[in-house]
C-alpha cells in the first residue's frame, strides 16, 4: 500500500492505496466522488475527465499515486455555493445532455478549452478538441452550442472580478 | 481493480530509477505519462511486477539544442513539446504531428518518449523519428548507448529495448535550410490511431517518405522528386513492398490505396513548403 495526499475541490486529503488504483477509482471509492465516470478504461471516452494542475486529463488512465501533490478539481467542484458554474449553466440552457453519463467529462473538458482559447473561440475549434469525449445521445450539436454560448459568459464572469 | 497488481516506485533519480529496472530484471516496467502503458494494464494486457515512475527526475525533463539535434528528455510531455516556441521553427515535421496524436487530454500527461517505447505501429511520433532519421538514448545501470529510430523499432510494440534498458531521451534532427515537409493521416476519427500516416521530406536533391500504420513499424524510402514521372510507380512499389494486412479498420488494398494517394499528395505539401 502507498500512502497519496493531493488536494481535490480545494480540499487536502489523502488516502491509502494499492499501486493499481486508478484516480478515477480513488476519487469516487475512497472519496465518494461519484460525478467523475468511468466509461472506457482507456482514454478514449472522456467520461473520466477532471483536472489536475489546471489541464483536463483523465482520471483512467493515471494511477492514484502518480497524483501524489497535485491540485484536482472534480465535477464537484466547480460550483459556487449553489450556483451553477457558467458551463453547467450552458449545457443545461441548451440542453447539451440526454442521458448525461458523458456529461461531467463534457463539462470538465469544455471548462478547459475555454480557458485556453477564452471568447474568441469558434466551433471547428470546439468540435476539433472534444474530440477526446464521446456523447452518444446528442450528436454534439447542442454540446458545441453550449461551449460557445459559455464562452462567452465564462469571460464576463472572470472581467467581473 | 482493473490492472493486476504490481509494486509502484516513483524514483527521485536517475539512478533510483536504473537501480529498480536493474534489480527488477524483466519483470519491471517504466511509467511515465501512462497513456499507453495504463490502458494496457487495465485490460491486463501487459502484467509487470514493477512500475518505476520516472517523471519526478528533473533530469529528464529537457528540452534542448545538441549540435544539429533537439533532445527530448524521457520526462517531457507531448503538450510541453507543443508547447515549446521553437517547435515550428525547429522541427516543423513533428509540430504537424503532434496535434494527431490521440486528444488534448493524452497529450497533456502523454510523453515524447512514452510513445517511442510503446512503438505502436500507426502512432505518430515514431513515425517523425523514422523519417527525420533521429535517434533513441537508452540507458541501463552499466552502460548507455544510442541507437537509430530503424534499429530501434523491430516491430510491433516491439523495439530494441533490453532488460533493465530505459529511454534517457530522444534526438530529432532539427530543420535543415531547404528542407520541406509533409505530413497527412487517415484514420477512422480524429485522435484514433492511424490506418495510415505519411511523413514526407524534400530537400531540392532528394525526397523521402515514411509510412506507418500499414507495417508492422514505420518505414521510410528514398523517393523521385514530384516533377519525376517515376513517383507514381515508386510509390506503387513502396504500397506493395509494405507488408500490408487486413484488418476490422480497413483491407490491405485500401492501405496500399492511401499510400499511393496520400503518399503523393504528402510529398507535394513538402515540395510547397520548400518553395
Amino acid at each position: 500500500m502507498t500512502k497519496v495526499a493531493m488536494k481535490v475541490n480545494g480540499r487536502q486529503v489523502s488516502g491509502e492505496v494499492e499501486g493499481r488504483t486508478l484516480l478515477v477509482h480513488f476519487l469516487r471509492e475512497n472519496l465518494g466522488l461519484t460525478g467523475t465516470h468511468v466509461g472506457c478504461d482507456t482514454t478514449q471516452c472522456g467520461a473520466c475527465t477532471i483536472h489536475m494542475n489546471g489541464q483536463a486529463v483523465k482520471a483512467c488512465t493515471i494511477l492514484a499515486a502518480q497524483a501524489e501533490g497535485t491540485d484536482i478539481v472534480t465535477i464537484e467542484g466547480i460550483a459556487t455555493g449553489g450556483e451553477l458554474h457558467p458551463m453547467q449553466a450552458a449545457f443545461k440552457q441548451h440542453h447539451g445532455l440526454q442521458c448525461g453519463f458523458c456529461t461531467p467529462g463534457m463539462i470538465m473538458a469544455s471548462i478547459d478549452i475555454v480557458n485556453r482559447h477564452g471568447s474568441d473561440l469558434d466551433e471547428q475549434t470546439v468540435r476539433h478538441e472534444l474530440e477526446g469525449n464521446i456523447c452518444r445521445c446528442t450528436g454534439y450539436h447542442n454540446i458545441v452550442k453550449a461551449v460557445l454560448a459559455a464562452a462567452g459568459a465564462q469571460e464576463q464572469r472572470q472581467a467581473a472580478e | 481493480m482493473k490492472p493486476a497488481a504490481f509494486d509502484y516506485l516513483q524514483a527521485a533519480t536517475l539512478d533510483e530509477a536504473l537501480d529498480a529496472l536493474h534489480e527488477a530484471g524483466g519483470d519491471a516496467r517504466v511509467i511515465a505519462g501512462g497513456q499507453s502503458l495504463v490502458p494496457m494494464l487495465n485490460m491486463r494486457l501487459a502484467r509487470p511486477a514493477v512500475l518505476v515512475d520516472i517523471m519526478r527526475i528533473e533530469a529528464l525533463q529537457k528540452i534542448e539544442r545538441s549540435g544539429g539535434d533537439i533532445l527530448i528528455g524521457a520526462g517531457v510531455r507531448q503538450a510541453k513539446l507543443e508547447a515549446w516556441p521553437d517547435l515550428v521553427d525547429r522541427l516543423p515535421l513533428v509540430a504537424m504531428a503532434l496535434p494527431w496524436l490521440g486528444h488534448v487530454q493524452t497529450r497533456a500527461r502523454g510523453t515524447v518518449c512514452g510513445s517511442l517505447a510503446h512503438a505502436d505501429p500507426s502512432a505518430e511520433l515514431p513515425l517523425s523519428l523514422i523519417a527525420l532519421r533521429g535517434s533513441v538514448h537508452l540507458r541501463t545501470k552499466r552502460k548507455k548507448r544510442t541507437v537509430s529510430a530503424e534499429d530501434f523499432f523491430l516491430g510491433m510494440m516491439a523495439t530494441d529495448l533490453a532488460e533493465g534498458e530505459m529511454i534517457e531521451a530522444v534526438s530529432f534532427p532539427a530543420r535543415a535550410d531547404g528542407t520541406g515537409y509533409g505530413f497527412n493521416e487517415i484514420g477512422r476519427r480524429h485522435g484514433d490511431f492511424a490506418i495510415t500516416a505519411v511523413a514526407a521530406v524534400m530537400t531540392e536533391h532528394s525526397a523521402s517518405i515514411a509510412i506507418a500504420g500499414v507495417d508492422d513499424r514505420p518505414r521510410r524510402f528514398d523517393v523521385p522528386l514530384p516533377g519525376n514521372s517515376g513517383l507514381d510507380d515508386a510509390l506503387n512499389e513502396i504500397a506493395w513492398d509494405l507488408n500490408a494486412r487486413d484488418d476490422i479498420h480497413a483491407s490491405a488494398r485500401y492501405r496500399r490505396e492511401l499510400v499511393r494517394r496520400l503518399g503523393r499528395r504528402t510529398i507535394e505539401e513538402a515540395a510547397a513548403c520548400l518553395a
